[in-house]
């Protein structure tokens, strides 16, 4: 084990009880001046979607005010998700409406990336959609590392993930891409990285001055493909993880996997990766992420290059 | 005592439904929580905890009694008088089924939540809609989880608090989910049981069958069935569940779930009476043995249509064009009532598929159901302090 794992297993890990005085934290994020966006990719969730939202909102912009937007990033369901999104009060996009002109290819990274132009917050929470026990704690317990420690850049999730059946939940297993592929490439080629519990988690805080000068792959990729380049510019002191306790989600076939393994190890096929730089560039109506300071995206070429290293 | 300035009510109600749904994620995200977290009879401690935090949260003094109910008091004006706002916590589900909620446009969907998650989220609620509404009354409001009140439970919460509280209540409501429009000022007599059949392990091969508990429990129900109904006062005997065996062979035990009610106390009695003739006469002619157990018990009680608090209510209803319909109740009520305390029961919104699997409610009409509960407690906290 790298002699910085232990210490950084000490200070950057948390559990969400420790950020339980949600009061406490929306004074603390107010005297800061920051400004906090829940991002949710969707594709098809109408079973959960609408129960994410109502717990969000009401806990964490109504009863406290931790969090300034809630928006739904669509890349084009074809059941309810947007209608009941927005029934609940969400603000609702299709991606492909966002920044045209770069084109749509539908995927999660798509999502993500394409949310940075459209969110406002100095920190982004995303948080997927297909959570069955949805809970506070799923925004607060990521934003707060954040919140209370400037130096900290990207806070990622992690929790036991039973598998949902048919008459309840079983209290093992999922996680199965981490542990048969990401984990063993982390092991391989960024050894300190596995200090990280589950990389590919779908629930992350990060901010905006970082998202802004990482490339995003479109696919399922998206989330190692971050760890990486975050872990190359800044190391990983800046890093944090969250223990959330239990994620109950939909099980997904060993297809389904598959696609998500082909994903996480792959490049967009068209061999362009979206960046601050490309979003900069566009000029686009009403947004108001034209306007903001924004560093070079220099990230850019080294995570490309440490990415083919990775794959040989 | 002063007439109740009816009008005044009728206003502030559908006012209040106007405001209500600003406040809807509030409530819905409470209907949620109350809905995941599963309170079997006897098992209510982690939703009782629930409600802690949520009134801790809203800096309510709170407590927990030896029956493990839980209640908050939001101090009235005056503090003379106390009005009781009530919900059972428990619920028909164990707590191995999937207690997920599911919300749809216009829908939340799962187990418990017309009965009773919602009337607990209402509850829970409360003081945050009162506070947001401005609503500010004389009484103190007690805001009571009550365990143990379904089944076996035989609302022994609601009665050791009653029989405990320090705090006289002077009126009550009690919350229940659905049905929107449900208006309760009365109580049937009731006993509730299980009969018990158990046939000797041996087969006699003389009865060809016939020595199944099955069979006993057919003969017991078929007595059952020629006991005398009267239509007034009415009088029902309900037949709930059955069971027995598990295959194809003669099983040595079956069980019948029954509920007798009645307006009338002493139709009670009698039935019960007959049911014991049934049950000796079984054991008297046959190898079989059967038993009854009485768990629950209920007297009749009624406040009377025209009591101030129901008119109150029924006004109230009408004004936001919600059909009132009256019915007696089995449930709490009936414990409040034998304390002589004017009490109601009122259904929050509409649900479908109500104790089943499918169960699910309608979002829109909670509004009605909430500005109906506000508007009633303001026109009986009037009343108290009137009187």
């Amino acid at each position: 084990m790298s002699d910085q794992i232990e210490p950084w297993l000490q200070s950057n890990t948390f559990h969400h009880s420790e950020f339980w005085d949600l009061r406490k934290l929306a004074e603390l994020k107010q005297e800061k001046g920051l400004s906090i966006s829940v991002c949710i990719p969707t594709l098809n969730e109408e079973a959960t979607i609408g129960k994410e939202i109502i717990i969000i909102k009401s806990e964490l912009m109504d009863r406290y005010p931790l969090i300034d937007e809630i928006a739904v990033i669509d890349s084009g369901s074809t059941d309810r998700t947007q209608e009941i999104a927005r029934s609940f009060g969400a603000d609702v996009y299709f991606s492909g409406d966002i920044l045209p002109g770069q084109g749509f290819k539908r995927g999660k990274g798509e999502n993500l990336w394409k949310a940075i132009h459209q969110l406002k917050g100095d920190i982004v929470c995303y948080v997927d959609a297909d959570i069955r026990n949805i809970h506070p704690r799923f925004v607060s317990g990521l934003v707060a590392p954040l919140i209370y420690r400037d130096e900290l850049h990207y806070v990622k999730a992690f929790y036991d993930r039973p598998l949902t059946l048919t008459k309840g939940v079983r209290s093992s297993g999922g996680g199965r891409v981490t542990e048969i592929l990401v984990r063993p490439l982390f092991s391989l080629f960024f050894p300190e990285l596995t200090a990280l519990i589950q990389p590919l988690s779908g629930e992350y805080a990060v901010r905006r001055t970082v998202l802004e000068q990482i490339p995003f792959p479109i696919g399922y990729g998206v989330e190692t493909s971050h760890i990486i380049d975050v872990y190359e510019k800044w190391g990983l002191e800046a890093f944090a993880q969250t223990d959330l306790d239990i994620r109950v989600h939909r099980n997904q076939t060993t297809e389904a996997l598959g696609k998500m393994a082909f994903g996480t190890h792959s490049r967009p096929s068209n061999g362009w990766t979206p960046t601050a730089s490309s979003i900069r560039s566009q000029t686009w109506s009403g947004s108001t992420a034209s306007s903001r300071s924004r560093a070079p995206a220099t990230a850019r070429s080294s995570s490309r290059s440490t990415r083919r290293n990775a794959r040989r | 005592m002063d007439p109740m300035p009816m009008p005044e009510f009728l206003d502030a109600a559908k006012r209040y439904r106007d405001e209500l749904p600003a406040l809807r994620d509030l409530f819905l995200a409470n209907a949620v929580f109350c809905g995941e977290t599963p309170s079997p009879t006897f098992e209510e401690a982690e939703l009782v905890q629930f409600l802690t935090d949520r009134f801790t949260e809203g800096g309510l003094e709170n407590s927990i009694d030896e029956m493990g109910s839980i209640s908050a008091i939001r101090p009235g004006k005056s503090g003379k008088r106390n009005i009781l706002v009530a919900a059972h916590l428990d619920t028909a589900w164990e707590t191995a089924v999937d207690h997920t909620v599911r919300a749809s446009e216009r829908r939340l969907h799962g187990v418990g939540l017309a009965d009773n998650a919602l009337g607990v989220a209402a509850l829970v609620s409360l003081p945050t809609l009162l506070d947001r509404l401005g609503v500010d009354l004389e009484a103190n409001l007690i805001l009571l989880g009550a365990t143990r009140s379904l089944g076996r439970g035989d609302l022994e919460g609601l009665r050791y608090f009653l029989d405990h509280t320090k705090a006289p209540v002077d009126a009550a409501i009690c919350l229940e989910g659905a049905q929107l429009g449900r208006l309760s000022y009365s109580c049937l007599g009731m006993i509730r049981g299980v009969i018990a059949v158990t046939v000797p392990e041996a087969q006699d091969w003389r009865e060809w069958g016939t020595s199944s508990a099955i069979m006993r429990m057919n003969q017991i129900i078929t007595k059952i069935l020629g006991i005398g109904r009267p239509l007034s006062p009415r009088t029902q005997i309900i037949l709930g569940s059955i069971s027995a065996g598990s295959g194809f062979t003669p099983p040595e035990k079956a069980r019948l779930r029954f509920e007798v009610r009645s307006e009338g106390g002493d139709q009670v009695s009698r039935i019960q009476q007959e049911l014991e003739n049934i049950i000796a006469e079984i054991n008297a002619n046959s190898p079989a043995e059967a038993e009854m157990e009485i768990f629950a018990r209920r007297e009749p009680g009624d406040l009377g249509f025209n009591h101030g608090i129901v008119a109150a209510a029924r006004g109230i209803m009408e004004s936001l064009g919600v059909e009132p319909r009256i019915r007696p109740s089995i449930s709490e009520l009936s414990a409040l009532l034998a304390r002589g305390i004017p009490s109601l029961t009122l259904g929050l919104t509409k649900a479908e598929h109500v104790n089943e699997l499918e169960e699910s409610i309608e979002i829109e009409p909670v509004f009605d159901g909430l500005a109906q509960v506000i508007a009633t407690l303001q026109a009986i906290d009037h009343r108290l302090a009137h009187e």
